[in-house]
């Protein structure tokens, strides 16, 4: 017991002193999962609107992939991706392998399934009469997808912040693709895994708390964003459901 | 109100592309990559002996920390550009079917039996490791395998076989762990391991297993260093591979590597000192 409280202590020194090596580790790890997860929704959510919004044959078994997808383990990510960015995978070349770029990639590919799917959910369910009036009164497609989207908005957020959530949070591919080297693709979930194997366990509980932290004032930040955008639509006189 | 959201989200395409443009500069800095085993990585002797060599060569050595077998693989595969590992058969094959070049032995120490305090299988009084094994495998007392083809997986497999024991049963387990892990491991359940001397010595802090076996001929650990072979894989930055692999037996890293304490022990011995 007493162990578990020196090491708390020693984290939040650790934390609360802006230790060189704690600040790269997290600088990176956020900076990798907002790309990863910035790449998955610029594709994740115009894939999600269509499955949810648009009738076409197939659609029902593309969901049931999709579906699927959301519970692939992170290591076979990993693998993946590996076998294809290894010097002797199809894309070697380009020597990807043991770079954030490759956390990156394969991240992306984690956070693709959850945000589509959400998104997908968000859309699927709403109001029809939304589109057909929007269309009847002269809106383009373009235009009333646009107001579709803008009705699921606070969804959508929701569906980017979940895969943020799996993203930053996930060890599998991150240490098979990054490889953990210090001071360029450490991430806060390899460096945890590796101080614990090392017995250091308040240097692993102190990133564990900045993991929290991390999460929470994305959270944090998005539910300002959401309150203020809310406030400035209901000045303007929008109605939102 | 349209125009300030309109600007808002420009803010943040922009603000969210510079994320992305800063991380894509770090990919373009010089680098050179180690694979290793984490006995060199995890005690930190690497972490004093390489800063050196990348102030004076201008590059950033990128440790992969793995076992022996998965090293030499990324050496293989060319994902590496110079292996650092123990297990010296396995080196010699590797050079040997032409994917290293230029293998130097670096420096040596030995592998220890751990056990607990109460050694249980009576290991302390055997007089040769093949008879402390023997003892282990007759009282099917708790024996903690890395079971990750790692240098000291190989050895330990190695010191079964001339001991004519098939380790298999309840008692036997292999934990696909890297030495440190594996280590804790075998002190919460209470049993024997195979460890090399530097991971021990750096642990001896945290666990309560104690050295039950030291000393024999067998347990020798020598380290080797090679650079990945430029004719299979163009890519890899063979100059400065043979400079890193020269100066891991240059008098200066012999300095370092000699005057590595943890724990007021030396961890890691060269052969010219």
């Amino acid at each position: 017991m007493d162990y578990i409280v020196r090491a708390v202590i020693q984290a939040v020194q650790l934390i609360t002193s802006f230790d060189d090596s704690v600040i790269s580790i997290a600088s990176l790890s956020i900076r990798v999962s907002l790309t990863s997860t910035l790449i998955a929704s610029l594709i994740g959510i115009p894939i999600g609107f269509i499955l949810g919004t648009c009738k076409f044959r197939g659609r029902s078994l593309l969901t049931s992939i999709l579906n699927t997808l959301l519970s692939i383990p992170t290591v076979v990510v990993g693998l993946a991706v590996y076998s294809v960015i290894s010097r002797r995978g199809p894309l070697g070349e380009l020597g990807l392998l043991f770079t954030p770029t490759a956390i990156i990639i394969g991240q992306t590919i984690l956070a693709l399934p959850i945000i589509s799917a959400l998104t997908m959910n968000a859309t699927r369910d709403m109001d029809r009469v939304l589109w057909n009036t929007a269309v009847s009164l002269g809106s383009s497609r373009v235009q009333a997808a646009i107001l579709l989207l803008k009705h699921a908005r606070f969804a959508i957020v929701g569906a980017v912040i979940a895969g943020f959530g799996r993203v930053v949070a996930e060890v599998g591919a991150s240490m098979m693709l990054g490889g953990n080297i210090a001071n360029y693709t450490r991430t806060l979930t390899t460096a945890i895994s590796l101080e614990t194997s090392k017995g250091d366990f308040s240097f692993a509980i102190a990133l564990g708390i900045i993991l929290l932290l991390v999460s929470f004032s994305v959270n944090l930040g998005v539910y300002f964003f959401q309150q203020w955008t809310r406030r400035a639509s209901i000045k303007t006189g929008e109605r939102y459901s | 109100m349209k125009l300030s959201k309109k600007i808002l989200s420009i803010f943040l395409l922009a603000f969210l592309l510079v994320a992305v443009i800063t991380s894509a500069n770090v990919f373009a800095k010089e680098r050179i990559i180690l694979a290793t085993t984490t006995s060199t990585d995890n005690t930190g002797l690497l972490a004093v002996l390489l800063p050196p060599f990348e102030e004076k060569f201008n590059v950033e050595v990128h440790i992969i920390a793995v076992g022996t077998g998965r090293a030499l693989e990324l050496g293989r595969n060319g994902d590496a550009d110079v292996v650092l590992v123990h297990a010296r058969e396995q080196e010699l094959e590797f050079v040997e079917q032409g994917y290293g070049v230029n293998r130097l032995d670096v420096m040596y120490n030995d592998f220890v039996v751990l056990g607990p305090k109460s050694d249980p299988a009576g290991v302390a009084s055997a007089s040769s490791v093949l008879e402390a094994f023997k003892k282990i495998a007759e009282n099917k007392s708790v024996f903690i395998s890395r079971g990750d083809n790692s240098g000291t997986h190989v050895k330990e497999l190695d010191i079964w076989a001339l001991a004519g024991i098939t380790p298999e049963g309840n008692w036997y387990r292999a934990v696909g762990q890297g030495m440190g892990a594996s280590i804790n491991i075998a002190d919460q359940s209470g049993g024997y391991i195979l460890s090399d001397r530097g991971t021990y010595l750096s642990y001896k802090d945290q666990t309560d297993l104690v050295i039950v076996f030291q000393g024999d001929e067998l347990l020798f650990n020598p380290y080797g260093i090679m650079a990945v072979n430029p004719e299979l894989h163009p890519h890899v930055k063979f100059d400065l591979a043979m400079e890193l692999v020269n100066y891991f037996v240059s008098e200066e890293a012999i300095e370092i590597i000699n005057s590595f304490l943890v724990a007021g022990e030396q961890l890691f011995f060269t052969y010219n000192d």
